[in-house]
């Protein structure tokens, strides 16, 4: 079982919710995009999603775009993803999974990116525009370096497609609970239930977290009950971009069990 | 690879290490009812015909061949024809692409269209096919382009579509196909994304290029009817690459025949300005395929440059890049400057005002025909007219003064 996938499993034991945060590496600073990582761990966030700022950000909403372009616009480098990956481990214990777009890894090489981020002490990757039928190399290297790999079902997979993707992650699955990008949502999309009934078809033992939509402590609740975590990015965002690191903590734990 | 050793009949997903589908997993089950409803309509008589009709009778195809004996005096006297894709119904190539989509939105049962566009040419095309079919339509437009070509964004709006300018990123071609992905991840069950170039996931580009091969195969009919032989040489402007796709397309067997693309060279090929990707990119993902790009050694896409806002993307289709890569078609670039001034000659030698895209692609023939000499005939595909570009050229050559 890999580190991701024991805190699933532990929480799942303990009779407790299971919290994703993520927030962009580099925003709006690394040294502040590291504090903030930081603090999100030591304040109820179970695995942390870090995302890599890209030029074409095509599955982020309004607020992610604008912070990731900031990042950008603030020298974030490729090479820094490692280093902020390296501090933040070395401060947590919380598994720390990489978020990209794919072409920043394929410019690095895969397996070069793939190296440097276990060095780093992350546990894998999570891929929105990789699909399992063109990672093959990356199928390859996260086996050998035994990363997790994170692959996304969304309520147009058929249940042929959710089984392959399903089969081929690793950590847990991505389930995307509105259609659409990320962003806050006013309801939670009934969809979401769909794509985790299709996961449960595919395997008993995967797990899924849903993400897409998420903003309320009631919300994170709702979705432990089916799925096995509820995945929250733009509000944490949005509450960093408000009050800084002490918004941030404040809205983490409100989202989480620590209180 | 494919199972033909024809290079005219290469297949997707893959022309050779390019293509593929880099996509959120959001749209492939409607990249696969895309290409099913595709693949059953090229085997059914009953598409083919439907489009055909409305070639002859809406788009006014076939197009003619002119030959330009004026403007071939400043290319070394090498025998220059023009494929007049400009006399198409909306002024530009793109209408055949467009129709031929609509049709396949309509099958496909879907009410709402999507498109970006660049110069506007597209996202015309697009909005008159919505009009004529009675389809609702969202055309994504930069920003900066919404400046650069008001009068296609009246046009369009006039006809019924609505024009969403994009505020992100560069605000040009790139931004507007960032935004067009986002609300088809969004409404994907009710929006067909009706894409303008051979670029983006398999299908498209084997799906584009083929509605685009009507111009070459017209154009070799009519070349050895006409003028008794194939070419020397085709040439045609290349941004995402479908005019060049679907001159080229029905020649790349007849080995004799040279084949050039030329690519907006911007502020100058020996500058850092300019949208010059199968020259200057390299291999990577942008926009759901695998191709040549522009980008830096992060994987970032670079912003291009040119006074063309149809050949500004720091993109290009994924076949191009393998015609590249193989050596079958040279790609070469041409600037602003060479392109504006080959605008101009064209206007005063032959009273045809082309598009600033085609512009390059006339640029080019000048250089070729020194380069081929006088014995040379070269067939250009004149992809667009220059309607749309009066207030640049305008400006450049300050005619409004």
């Amino acid at each position: 079982m890999s580190k991701v996938e024991k805190v699933f499993a532990e929480n799942k034991k303990n009779g407790k919710e299971t919290l994703v945060g993520y927030f962009p590496a580099g925003f709006p600073t690394l040294e502040q995009s590291v504090e903030a990582c930081i603090a999100m761990c030591e304040n109820g966030i179970d695995v942390l999603e870090i995302g890599v700022p890209y030029s074409d950000p095509v599955m982020d909403g309004l607020v992610i775009q604008k912070a990731t372009e900031l990042a950008l616009e603030n020298g974030f480098r490729l090479s820094d993803i490692f280093e902020i990956v390296k501090r933040v481990s070395e401060r947590v214990s919380t598994p720390l999974l990489v978020m990209t777009y794919w072409n920043p890894v394929m410019q690095f090489g895969v397996r070069r990116f793939a190296e440097k981020l276990k060095e780093a002490g992350g546990a894998g990757l999570i891929t929105p525009d990789l699909i399992v039928d063109e990672a093959k190399e990356w199928l390859q290297v996260s086996d050998e370096l035994e990363l997790d790999r994170v692959f996304l079902a969304t309520p147009t997979s058929t249940q042929e497609r959710t089984d392959k993707l399903v089969a081929a992650s690793r950590g847990f699955v991505y389930t995307v609970s509105t259609m659409g990008t990320t962003g806050e949502r006013a309801d939670l999309d009934g969809k979401a239930r769909a794509v985790v009934t299709k996961i449960r078809t595919s395997s008993e033992e995967k797990f899924t977290a849903v993400g897409i939509g998420i903003s309320t402590r009631d919300q994170v609740v709702e979705v432990n009950r089916y799925a096995d975590g509820a995945i929250v990015g733009s509000l944490f965002i949005n509450a960093y971009s408000a009050g800084g690191v002490d918004g941030l903590i404040e809205s983490t734990r409100s989202l989480s069990n620590e209180r | 690879m494919t199972e033909s050793t024809k290079l005219s009949e290469a297949k997707g997903p893959y022309f050779g290490e390019f293509g593929g589908r880099f996509v959120p997993e959001s749209l492939v089950a409607a990249l696969d009812q895309l290409e099913e409803t595709y693949r059953f309509a090229q085997s059914d008589p009953s598409f083919k015909g439907e489009l055909a009709e409305l070639h002859r009778t809406y788009t006014g195809r076939p197009s003619i061949l002119t030959e330009v004996k004026r403007f071939s005096e400043h290319a070394n006297g090498a025998r220059v024809i023009l494929k007049r894709e400009d006399l198409n119904h909306t002024g530009s190539h793109k209408i055949n692409n467009v129709l031929g989509q609509a049709l396949l939105a309509k099958r496909m049962g879907k009410r709402r269209i999507i498109a970006e566009t660049g110069a506007g040419q597209h996202g015309v095309a697009s909005a008159t096919a919505a009009a004529l079919f009675g389809l609702e339509c969202v055309v994504y437009m930069g920003e900066v382009d919404t400046k650069r070509q008001a009068l296609n964004v009246a046009r369009m709006r006039l006809l019924g579509a609505e024009v969403i300018p994009v505020t992100t990123g560069s605000r040009t071609l790139k931004d507007a196909i960032n935004e067009a992905l986002r609300d088809w991840v969004t409404n994907v069950e009710t929006t067909h994304y009706l894409l303008g170039t051979v670029a983006g996931p398999h299908p498209f580009p084997e799906m584009v290029r083929d509605f685009h091969s009507v111009i070459g195969t017209e154009a070799r009919e009519q070349m050895l009817r006409e003028f008794g032989a194939l070419p020397t040489a085709l040439a045609a402007c290349v941004g995402g690459g479908s005019n060049a796709i679907g001159l080229f397309n029905a020649f790349l067997d007849d080995e004799d025949v040279q084949i050039f693309g030329f690519e907006a060279g911007g502020d100058g090929m020996d500058t850092d300005r300019h949208a010059a990707t199968l020259n200057f990119g390299k291999p990577g993902v942008l926009h759901g395929a695998r191709s040549y790009m522009l980008q830096d050694e992060d994987g970032q896409t670079i912003e291009s440059h040119s006074i063309s806002a149809g050949l500004d993307y720091p993109g290009v289709g994924p076949e191009h890049s393998w015609l590249k890569d193989i050596g079958r078609v040279q790609y070469r670039g041409i600037s602003d400057d060479e392109a504006m001034q080959a605008l101009k000659l064209l206007s005063q030698t032959e009273g045809i005002i082309p598009a600033i895209e085609t512009a390059h692609a006339l640029a080019g023939v000048l250089k070729l025909g020194h380069e081929l000499g006088s014995d040379a005939t070269i067939l250009v595909n004149l992809s667009g007219r220059g309607d749309k570009d009066m207030e640049t050229a305008a400006k450049y050559f300050g005619l409004m003064s």
